[in-house]
């Protein structure tokens, strides 16, 4: 039913057949093709266009090297751009679209480049579109357009992502000949094991070549084996699997693609899982890679590596082409001549550069096929397809010399010989040598606990795979701590010796001009583009790299770095290992973002924090929102009430009656052992072994280069017990540093800290009536001044409940935060809530609270933004001369006590207009940028206390200047505002309404 | 302007006259010359700053005989391995100056150095996620502007509007609220910053020296005389560090303790992909920073791995926790593919600020501790360093970034983090 | 993800820690010079190499200990409790 496919033969299942859709038409395949194979059957030749000069671009090879054949999979949210088409398993109703080409990828308009590519070579942009200045960004314009490739769904993705930590002896990267031997031998000796492998199934080479082990045809050697591993209990076998990373401590990261081979998901099923595999030892059976050779157009849809169209004639049973010429350095691309003809291809010659003959096996496969010893081809011919080849004698010299011969033939095979993949290994620091036999880097050496095994240890005989793989499964598992019992038999392959291969890098041109020499069929990258830059003087191997954008593609280049970093050498007249290698970095093959992220984005980037009294605010119309991590009421809603208004109401309620505010958020910090109170001494400016048990104190803490940290009350509950509150912010980063200073500088001091900050709850009672509920709650005598007086402390019980009571107020009324064990919160809340309806009581969100604090002038993280002093902020004479604490020395620093500074004071509105957010203070009402600024306004609001916009500034020397005129001014908003600095504390600077 | 290249200046023109003789005759960007006994400035460190620097004393300072030395090739260390952001959005005066007058160096460098370094204005657009990150960015938007920096405050409607994709509803974890937008801030393409400085540096007659590692300093008593390099003595008067992530070895060799760590900050791209971002977005929500290239990879990094290290590589954990951060704003890319990553060494100081000016050694100048921003600087670093060396005292741009102000208190914090270079 | 060998709680993933740094410096005592406190709270050898370090298990036993790692290979050398000369619970 396919044009281009042979009636019998390869191991797709026929009995199955599916349909699929590629750029709308619809077409018909096998389970067990994949999409290349499938296009291929259909005769479909070009599937994308390159990335710069928009050139037509067919399916090259038939794996992950895939440089060439992208294409956009699915459409709408599950739309998927770059997807290379011979690693999608074709599924019934599979949809797929050509990508980077309008309006069609037979007819593409941004073709036009490839006519003006003389002058658009490599780095072009770097030498044009300067002029005039200002046009760059116009220019910019059309070159992105122009570039991309694919494109982003814009809807969000509806499958669902993992993440998984995996443990185990001996992780085997391959599940090829190398592969499955070492998984087998450390997997007999008692190691756990995990095999991956990015195939949808196991044998790598194995399936699209036709070999025999022990006798048998080697597709029987892989069935059992991955058999007998899946069988076995300490065995994990994973195909659709890629090791990606490799990560310090013999950490790979690996990408499950569970789903991928289907329409969607089943059911629950993720699409994805993201594996991280923490292994003692890892064995590399990574494999080798074939690489193309460059010469002139061999870009065209056509050329394809030897090793691929092997693949798709055995595997598939599908013809590549009609009439092929195969052209190679080695012999390991003379099986494709039996390949093809088995499938009924005609094979016009095979072109090799070596004037010595291949191997005897190698010739076997050729049968009666022309063998043109000592040629090369140097020109395809063909506007959009390989029409002929024009081949020519080649030289030891490496030239090219004669009168071309002209072949026709609508399909090249080149092998320009085999590529380890080193990617893990060097991700791993494993160092490399350039292995001159088979003109590649290869692993220098075994490292402690990472084995490389067959092809990508640059072995790459089926013989030497089997035994290598053998070798490094009984050396990981013995370094696991596994011993073999018996030794493995490693089976029988016929490796009939091979004629080395020749170097090729590059087949010169005959003549001038002609069909570019493509080195990176993605990028564009050609052996003229290397030649400019290192003519222009970019000969190192990063500037080359960078400045052709050679191996950037999303291929990473894999069939053509060697190409790139050979020809190189051959400008610099050096060795290519003198010329380097770039670096590889992670991952190996890209991974989608979502299996990276694994669902943790969106609503769940973090978690949140509620209070213990979340529920009770959230069924009391509260507004909620972030504050940090957690989530506070920020007001409470009353029907046809704007938000000022329910934020003048709250502050009204607490000025005038009583309020409830729940503070559990701040940090709670038990400060414990005989020497806790020393130790606070040295961890707070100000002084706390005068503190008497049963009362607070207000204390500061600097960091150790001096700048205030922290704030927070402490009280002495008991002889040697400390309750500390911290900010909420600082919480966690407070305990932190105590723990440091507790365990590393002082660990002579006999003290203990635990965070109690879950544990306990906190609700804020405030408001001239705040004694009355307090007493009907503990008893008025309980309650009264007398008992528990402004900054006292009393344990007591609430409905029973053990609380901690402490007379702080950070509104500026009359006030008193009880603390109750977490889960007798909402009961305890529910409780003054119902003593105090007596008196009216109302709870206030974080709003109300802010307005009080500004008008107390208590400071916030506005103010504490990590660079204000304990003086700046008024706190100097705190300050303890005679005793060292943290940041006691680098406070004295000059620039810390100069003349000058920034320091808190208020900010009143002369015109009653709001204080701008954020505004600069200037000195001119009309001052226009650039101008020098004076400070600037950290916090403002409308007071209703006041009726008047205030707010809390940093001021230049702003405690000298109070009564002075000075202008609030925001350019972001045009506003500008006078103001009066005044002292910033405008409520109650006695303190009168909080001792009362 | 641009004298020194005569008949080799790039231009459409001299493309199009290249293109006939199939681009065989354009001139070398720069010469591979061998080092010489002695020069009058040795700068070390060929990556954008150091470049930079010998560029702007020949051309400003009419120094003639200076030396490059880079141990590896031109542009190797975090030139070429930033997100090439360049913006002036600082809250701090002495910041807010000096990036500005970068910024300004920026807007006319490819015209300075005919060269092209695409410097794209696209727009750097913070996103706050609470009032009180709103308040604070008014704080710097209003800053910015007072000290001439374009500034816009945008509330979460505008933010909408102007950046497509991006996650502006409620079903999130931290909404958005609004952003502070500097428009002339973008991007540069960061190979062609170090290029044009070099080639133009060259054609000053510097000799940038590749392959050269410095190995120690000569002095006679408290002077620099002679830098000690792999490929032999050279002598001098005046030595420039700009060495970002090895600051503090190479310091080590002249026998100053600096405050710096070396950090590995870790870099992403994605694919390909049609244009569909065009503004650089950040958000400190989960500290992220966003573009796309004119390749089309969308480009992203975050915080730092967290622990000292000199590896120009990091590990999976920040790599996972940044592109959570990418698809918290931008959730349409998850099956976008991540197709690169990479790491930098920076040298982070203590109060996340960089040092650049005189060290208690004579004839010793150091640029060093840029952090995560040293790309943005390069024009205004090289600027700046070059006049410090040439008249052997800072220039008022950078006298706020010495390392007395360490000693003095006069730090430039602008995060508030305090003494920890981790934190920055 | 490195893995942090905590010598309390063994080996645990690098996400359960909080990094400080380098932990070879020592807090001055109230009179030593300023230079002496300048040091201590700023300036840093920061080597390429063995680097001795502070860690904190904080989603663990909130112990700070010290890490011996090298900062060019990343390979964890050993590890030891903030005090073992001055252990006491």
């Amino acid at each position: 039913m396919n044009s281009h496919r042979h009636p019998v033969g390869g191991t797709i299942n026929r009995g199955h057949s599916i349909t699929f859709r590629f750029d709308g038409r619809t077409y018909s395949a096998y389970e067990g093709d994949t999409l290349a194979s499938a296009l291929l059957a259909n005769g479909v030749r070009i599937v994308g266009r390159s990335f710069k000069y928009h050139r037509p671009r067919g399916i090259f090879g038939m794996g992950v090297e895939e440089p060439s054949s992208m294409v956009q999979l699915r459409s709408g949210p599950r739309s998927e751009p770059n997807v290379r088409a011979t690693e999608v398993e074709v599924f019934d109703g599979l949809e797929a679209f050509s990508q980077h080409c309008w309006p069609s990828v037979n007819l593409d308009f941004g073709a036009v480049i490839n006519f003006a590519s003389p002058i658009f070579p490599s780095g072009f942009y770097y030498k044009t579109f300067m002029w005039p200045a200002s046009k760059w960004m116009f220019y910019e314009r059309f070159i992105r357009k122009a570039a991309g490739l694919g494109k982003s769904a814009i809807e969000r993705d509806p499958d669902s992502y993992s993440k998984f930590y995996q443990f185990c002896d001996v992780l085997v990267v391959g599940a090829g000949p190398a592969g499955l031997s070492a998984a087998l031998s450390a997997a007999r000796a008692g190691a756990t094991v995990v095999l991956v492998d990015e195939n949808g199934q196991t044998g790598g080479r194995l399936n699209f070549d036709d070999a025999a082990v022990d006798g048998k045809p080697a597709q029987e050697w892989v069935y059992q084996s991955t058999e007998k591993l899946k069988l076995m209990p300490n065995v994990e076998v994973l195909c659709r699997t890629t090791a990606f990373g490799f990560y310090d401590q013999n950490l790979v990261g690996a990408l499950e693609r569970i789903a991928d081979h289907q329409r969607e998901p089943d059911g629950r099923e993720d699409r994805q899982k993201l594996r991280m595999i923490r292994a003692k030892q890892v064995v590399l059976a990574t494999g080798a890679i074939e690489r193309s050779i460059p010469f002139s157009g061999n870009d065209k849809p056509g050329v394809m590596l030897a090793s691929a169209v092997r693949g798709y004639a055995n595997r598939f049973a599908v013809r590549c082409g009609k009439k092929a010429v195969v052209f190679t350095n080695n012999d390991s691309a003379y099986a494709t001549v039996s390949a093809l003809k088995s499938v009924g291809v005609t094979v016009a010659a095979v072109i090799d550069c070596r004037l010595a003959s291949p191997g005897e096996s190698a010739l076997k496969h050729i049968g009666n096929t022309p063998l043109k010893q000592g040629f090369a081809i140097s020109r395809v011919r063909g506007l959009r397809r390989v029409k002929s080849v024009e081949v020519s004698r080649f030289q030891d010299n490496g030239e090219v010399i004669g009168s071309a011969e002209t072949l026709t033939c609508d399909l090249v095979c080149v092998s320009g010989g085999w590529t380890p993949t080193v990617h893990l290994f060097s991700h791993a620091q494993g160092k490399l040598n350039f292995d001159e036999e088979i003109g590649a880097f290869v692993p220098r050496e075994q490292l402690g606990s990472v084995q490389v095994a067959g092809s990508a240890n640059g072995s790459m005989s089926l013989g030497a795979c089997l035994r290598q793989g053998y070798d490094a499964g009984s050396v990981s598992s013995m370094k696991a701590g596994h011993k073999s019992e018996q030794k493995a038999k490693v089976p029988q392959v016929d490796d009939s010796p091979e004629t080395p291969m020749q170097l090729l890098w590059q087949v010169p041109k005959v003549r001038r001009g002609g069909a570019k020499r493509f080195v990176d069929i993605q990028n564009d990258v050609t052996v003229e583009d290397i030649e400019l830059a290192f003519s222009e003087g970019y000969v190192s191997v990063e500037h080359l790299k960078r400045y052709t954008t050679l191996g950037m593609g999303t291929d990473q280049g894999r069939t053509s770095n060697i190409n790139g970093l050979a020809n190189l050498a051959r400008l610099r007249e050096t060795d290519i290992p003198s010329v380097g290698h770039t670096t590889f970095r992670p991952p190996y093959t890209p991974v989608s973002m979502g299996a990276l992220a694994g669902g943790d984005f969106g609503t769940h980037l973090s978690p949140v924090r509620r209070t213990p009294l979340h529920d009770w605010h959230q069924s009391n119309r509260a507004e909620m929102q972030n504050s940090g991590i957690w989530k506070r009421p920020f007001f409470y809603v009353k029907t046809g009430e704007q938000v000022r208004d329910a934020i003048i109401r709250e502050t009204r309620q607490v000025r005038e009656k009583v309020g409830i505010v729940d503070v559990s958020t701040l940090g709670k910090i038990e400060v414990q052992g005989r020497d806790a109170a020393e130790f606070l001494e040295r961890v707070y400016i100000n002084r706390w072994k005068s503190l008497p048990v049963g009362r607070c104190r207000y204390g500061l803490m600097l960091r150790e280069d001096g700048f205030v940290f922290d704030d927070g009350t402490t009280t002495r509950v008991a002889e040697n017990e400390y309750y500390m509150t911290t900010t909420t912010a600082n919480a966690g980063p407070v305990l932190e540093h105590l723990e440091f200073y507790a365990q590393t500088i002082w660990p002579e001091l006999h003290v203990h800290l635990t965070s109690i900050s879950d544990q306990w709850a906190g609700m804020a009672l405030a408001g001239p009536d705040s004694r009355n509920v307090l007493g009907a709650l503990i008893g008025e005598s309980e309650a009264a001044n007398e008992n528990l007086p402004y900054m006292g402390y009393l344990a007591a019980r609430i409905e029973g409940v053990a609380v901690r009571i402490f007379r702080v107020s950070f509104s500026g009324e009359l006030g008193y935060e009880i603390h109750i064990p977490s889960k007798f919160a909402q009961q305890v809340w529910q409780a003054v809530l119902e003593a105090g309806q007596e008196w009216d009581i109302a709870p206030y969100g974080m709003e109300a609270m802010t307005v009080m604090r500004i008008e107390k002038g208590h400071v916030v993280a506005a103010e504490l933004d990590g660079r204000t002093t304990a003086a700046d902020l008024g706190f100097e004479r705190m300050m303890k001369k005679d005793v060292d604490f943290v940041g006691k020395r680098l406070a004295e620093r000059d620039a810390l006590v100069s003349a000058g500074r920034k320091q808190l004071v208020g900010v009143v509105s002369l015109s009653g207009r709001p204080i701008p957010k954020g505004a600069q203070i200037v000195a001119e009402q009309d001052a226009r940028p650039p101008a020098t600024t004076k400070g600037h306004v950290t916090s403002s609001c409308y007071s209703p206390l006041m009726d008047k916009e205030i707010g809390l500034a940093l001021i230049a020397d702003g405690r000298q200047i109070y009564g002075k005129e000075l202008y609030a001014a925001s350019p972001l908003t045009g506003r500008t505002v006078p103001v009066e600095i005044a002292h910033h504390i405008f409520v109650d600077p006695k303190g009168e309404r909080t001792r009362g | 302007m641009l004298k020194v290249f005569s008949k080799n200046q790039y231009s459409g023109l001299s493309l199009a006259r290249n293109a006939l003789s199939r681009h065989r005759k354009w001139p070398r960007v720069w010469r591979d010359p061998e080092p010489k006994n002695s020069y009058d400035v040795v700068i070390i460190g060929a990556g954008g700053h150091g470049l930079a620097t010998a560029y702007y004393l020949a051309e400003l300072h009419g120094v003639k005989n200076i030396a490059v030395l880079e141990k590896g090739w031109l542009g190797g260390g975090n030139t070429g391995r930033n997100t090439t952001i360049v913006r002036s959005n600082y809250l701090l005066d002495g910041n807010a100056k000096f990036y500005e007058h970068s910024l300004k160096l920026w807007e006319s460098l490819s015209q300075q150095l005919n060269y092209n370094v695409m410097f794209s204005q696209r727009g750097v657009l913070n996103l706050a996620h609470s009032d009180p990150e709103m308040e604070s960015f008014s704080i710097r938007g209003n800053a910015m502007r007072f000290n001439g920096i374009d500034a816009e405050l945008l509330l979460a409607d505008q933010v909408r509007r102007s950046v497509p994709y991006l996650d502006c509803s409620q079903n999130t974890r931290y909404p958005i609220f609004g952003g502070l937008l500097q428009k002339r801030g973008g991007t540069a393409r960061h190979d062609a910053v170090a290029w044009g400085f070099a080639r133009c540096a060259d054609a000053h007659g510097v000799d940038i020296i590749q392959n050269c590692e410095v190995t120690g300093f000569k002095m006679t008593g408290n002077k620099v005389t002679a830098v000690e390099t792999s490929r032999g003595e050279i002598q001098t008067g005046k030595v420039g560090l700009a060495v970002a992530g090895n600051s503090g070895r190479l310091a080590a060799m002249a026998g100053l303790k600096l405050p710096i760590e070396s950090h590995v900050l870790q870099a992403v791209v994605t694919e390909p992909l049609k244009p569909i971002l065009d503004t650089v977005v950040t958000s400190g929500a989960s500290h992220v920073y966003i573009s796309q290239t004119d390749k089309g990879e969308v480009l992203f990094g975050g915080d730092l791995d967290f622990y000292n290290s000199y590896a120009q590589r990091g590990n999976l954990p920040r790599v996972e926790y940044v592109v959570q951060s990418v698809l918290t704003l931008f959730p349409c890319l998850s099956r976008v593919r991540m197709m690169r990553t990479w790491g930098g060494v920076m040298d982070m100081s203590m109060d996340g600020s960089p040092i650049i000016g005189k060290t208690p050694i004579d004839g010793l100048y150091l640029n060093s501790g840029w952090c995560y921003g040293g790309f943005k600087a390069t024009p205004g670093s090289g600027w700046c360093f070059a006049h410090t060396i040439a008249h052997d005292q800072p220039h008022m741009l950078n006298e706020p970034f010495s390392l007395e102000r360490f000693s003095s208190g006069a730090l430039l914090d602008e995060k508030g983090s305090g003494a920890f270079p981790n934190a920055h | 993800m490195l893995l942090i060998p905590c010598p309390h709680c063994g080996e645990r993933a690098q996400t359960e820690f909080t990094y400080r740094g380098d932990a070879t410096v020592e807090r001055p005592h109230a009179e030593d010079s300023a230079e002496k406190w300048y040091d201590y709270v700023y300036t840093r050898d920061n080597p390429r190499g063995e680097h001795t370090e502070w860690w904190h298990h904080t989603s663990g036993c909130r112990r700070w200990f010290k890490v011996r790692r090298n900062t060019w290979t990343h390979e964890i050398l050993g590890s030891e409790s903030a005090n073992s000369d001055n252990n006491r619970e």
